[in-house]
């Protein structure tokens, strides 16, 4: 007796939608051994990572707080991941969003804050968009590998904040503490029922991104590039001008989560910034299957489970690291699990059957 | 020799290079039998720390070394059953192993920030003089005087390059990345190769991430390899997919990562910061170089990040 793979035909929503559950269920199973084997019930962590995330008024504030710079830089990776664009540049995009808006914030805090806000907004999608642009060009003129030229500009980024928190922006208020001065009230967006309104521009954005994505015909020219770039180019598609598009709007979407982080979070630019989250939007753009609707579910998940991530650091002293891996094991899982909603499994005998009933 | 480019230079060039050297081997056999794995920088974290705690719970290096490999492997165990079995995107597989590593090493490594390897330990991987060639002027000094590593690292790179070119085994794992139908037609087991030589590229960036944390820094750090698995798989690039060429890539760029220190010594005013970027920025301009000159002798593998199914061929 042998296992062999055969194809599968095309399966429903709800069927996909079982699966994904199902593996997300095994991924929790997965991390709940893992807990055990550190010594504590899995079941009072998870209960106690959801309290952690939306135990109280404030803990809910504090996940929709995380989830808006997720659901930003996903809508922006997934819109380049949709074009096979590997752009695991967020982190940098992010970083030199946040520095051209700090750059207004810092220097024309006597602006009338709608005026500096909507300035600081454009000025973080340009900083963004231009580090963005880099790999675009690159892969659009010469087929350089973006995956590793995206990378690698996000340490460029985060030196070149370094540079500038500990060098030339330095805060000479700060007694020689390494910070850049804090925004003025004019620089920092204001609060929308208890949250600043980022959460506002995510959900605009979120509309906005479904729209393009499934209606436009820039839309639909990304996802064919995305299925075969030779198929794209017979149909007569500016593959040179759609790869450049892409990346501006992916990195413009990056940079604007910058802003709004610097802004409204951190009220300053700092080398913590980003702290991570461009990586973690990867893992959200793809579990929300590139999907803006999906993206925005999938990423408060996220922002639940680093919020409860922390809580349960300090509740049962199990590091928030345990979170990233919890993270990651989801991916896995979900990652694995596409496999079974396009092929089966089926036992060598009864394969001739399988494939008569198939006719 | 004067300025920068002193002999003592040259040396630490080559130790910066040895965690290098491993990943992109490493790496390169990975992607010759048709996988890119972009878990590289993942890998080595696992090794690196899973090493580190060996090391520092027993203090025998040979122990720690062969935890950091299984440790390497292990990552690259979940990325072969994914790519491999699953048949899973590629790229994202390699992303989701990087998250998982990062996690998985500073969640390891919590308790062991700031904790130095004892010295005892330490000696185990002082430098050694080849008799001979070590006692040649310069060069003897460059490269043959050395801690045990760094001459595995030689090693390595040549054995793997043996392997590939010069033995049937390797003409085998080539056409499995080059052309999995046709050596799948030719009874070559393909899944069987793109496990074991997945692995053992994950094996070998175990090793890479521990030369970091047992040798070079010997003092727990969070996310000790700074982007350096990064630099490998664009180094994989750079050296035409050939394991020789890794030696003079990895190098290379060891010496870019350490001029910031010596540049500083000569009093070149520049910000260290500045000086930091450099091995991203350069690992940049290598790449566009190199796509620059497009030429078959330099192309990646034809199967190259697609899964076989040998119902489609």
């Amino acid at each position: 007796m042998r296992f062999r793979v055969v194809k599968k035909p095309d399966i429903s929503q709800k069927q996909y939608l079982l699966i994904m559950l199902a593996a997300i269920l095994l991924a929790l199973v997965t991390s709940g051994l893992f807990i055990l084997l550190l010594g504590f019930n899995p079941l009072s962590v998870y209960k106690t990572m959801l309290l952690g995330a939306f135990g109280t008024e404030y803990r809910i504030q504090q996940t929709v707080v995380a989830a808006i710079p997720l659901i930003i830089i996903s809508l922006g990776i997934a819109i380049a991941f949709k074009m096979k664009f590997w752009n695991i540049g967020g982190e940098g995009q992010v970083i030199m969003g946040a520095f051209c808006a700090s750059y207004l914030a810092l220097n024309y805090q006597h602006l009338p804050r709608p005026l500096l806000l909507s300035l600081m907004i454009v000025a973080g999608f340009i900083g963004g968009a231009l580090w963005g642009l880099i790999p675009a060009f690159l892969k659009a003129k010469w087929d350089t590998n973006e995956t590793i030229v995206t990378l690698m500009l996000n340490y460029v980024a985060l030196k070149w904040v370094t540079y500038l928190q500990y060098g030339p922006w330095k805060d000479p208020a700060s007694l020689g503490f390494p910070k850049i001065a804090n925004f003025a009230e004019n620089a920092i967006l204001p609060k929308l029922f208890g949250v600043h309104v980022g959460w506002v521009i995510a959900l605009v954005l979120t509309v906005i991104m479904y729209i393009f994505m499934n209606y436009s015909k820039k839309g639909f020219e990304i996802a064919v590039i995305g299925e075969s770039i030779n198929t794209a180019r017979y149909a007569g598609v500016n593959i040179f001008r759609t790869i450049i598009f892409t990346m501006l709007l992916s990195g413009g979407l990056c940079g604007l989560a910058g802003m709004i982080q610097a802004s409204a979070v951190n009220n300053t630019l700092s080398v913590e910034v980003a702290g991570g989250v461009g990586y973690t939007a990867i893992i959200t753009a793809w579990l929300g299957a590139l999907k803006p609707h999906w993206i925005v579910v999938v990423s408060v998940l996220f922002a639940a489970m680093v919020q409860g991530g922390s809580y349960i650091q300090t509740a049962f002293g199990i590091s928030a690291a345990s979170a990233s891996i919890i993270q990651a094991m989801i991916l896995f899982f979900v990652l694995g699990s596409d496999f079974f909603t396009k092929y089966k499994v089926v036992i060598e005998s009864n394969l001739l059957a399988d494939r008569k009933g198939a006719k | 020799m004067s300025g920068v480019l002193t002999v003592a230079f040259l040396k630490a060039a080559i130790i910066a290079g040895t965690p290098l050297l491993f990943a992109t081997v490493g790496e390169i056999i990975t992607e010759k039998v048709g996988n890119l794995n972009l878990g590289v920088e993942g890998m080595m974290l696992m090794g690196a720390v899973i090493g580190f705690q060996v090391a520092h719970v027993t203090s025998n290096p040979l122990l720690a070394l062969i935890a950091a490999a299984l440790a390497g492997a292990m990552g690259a165990l979940i990325y072969a059953f994914l790519a491999v079995s699953l048949r899973a995107n590629q790229v994202v597989t390699g992303l989701a192993l990087t998250i998982f590593g990062t996690g998985f090493s500073s969640f390891i490594g919590k308790g062991l920030i700031g904790i130095k390897l004892s010295d005892e330990f330490s000696a185990y991987f002082s430098s050694i003089k080849i008799p001979g060639l070590g006692d040649i002027p310069v060069i003897g000094e460059i490269f043959f005087n050395h801690d045990i590593l760094v001459y595995l690292g030689y090693l390595t790179a040549i054995l793997t390059g043996l392997y590939m070119y010069n033995t049937r085994k390797g003409l085998n794992m080539r056409a499995v990345g080059e052309n999995p139908a046709a050596a799948d037609a030719a009874s070559v087991r393909i899944t069987a190769y793109k496990y074991a030589h997945i692995l053992l590229g994950g094996a070998l960036c175990g090793i890479g991430g521990a030369y970091l944390s047992l040798v070079q820094v010997p003092v727990w750090q969070e996310n000790i390899t700074a982007g350096r698995g990064w630099i490998a798989v664009a180094l994989v690039i750079f050296a035409a997919w050939n394991p020789y060429k890794a030696l003079i890539g990895s190098y290379f760029f060891g010496g870019l990562d350490i001029i910031g220190f010596r540049l500083q010594g000569t009093g070149v005013q520049i910000s260290q910061y500045f000086v930091d970027m450099l091995p991203y920025l350069m690992t940049i301009f290598v790449l566009v170089l190199v796509s620059l000159k497009k030429d078959r002798k330099n192309a990646p593998p034809q199967g190259l990040s697609v899964p076989y199914f040998r119902e489609e061929r």
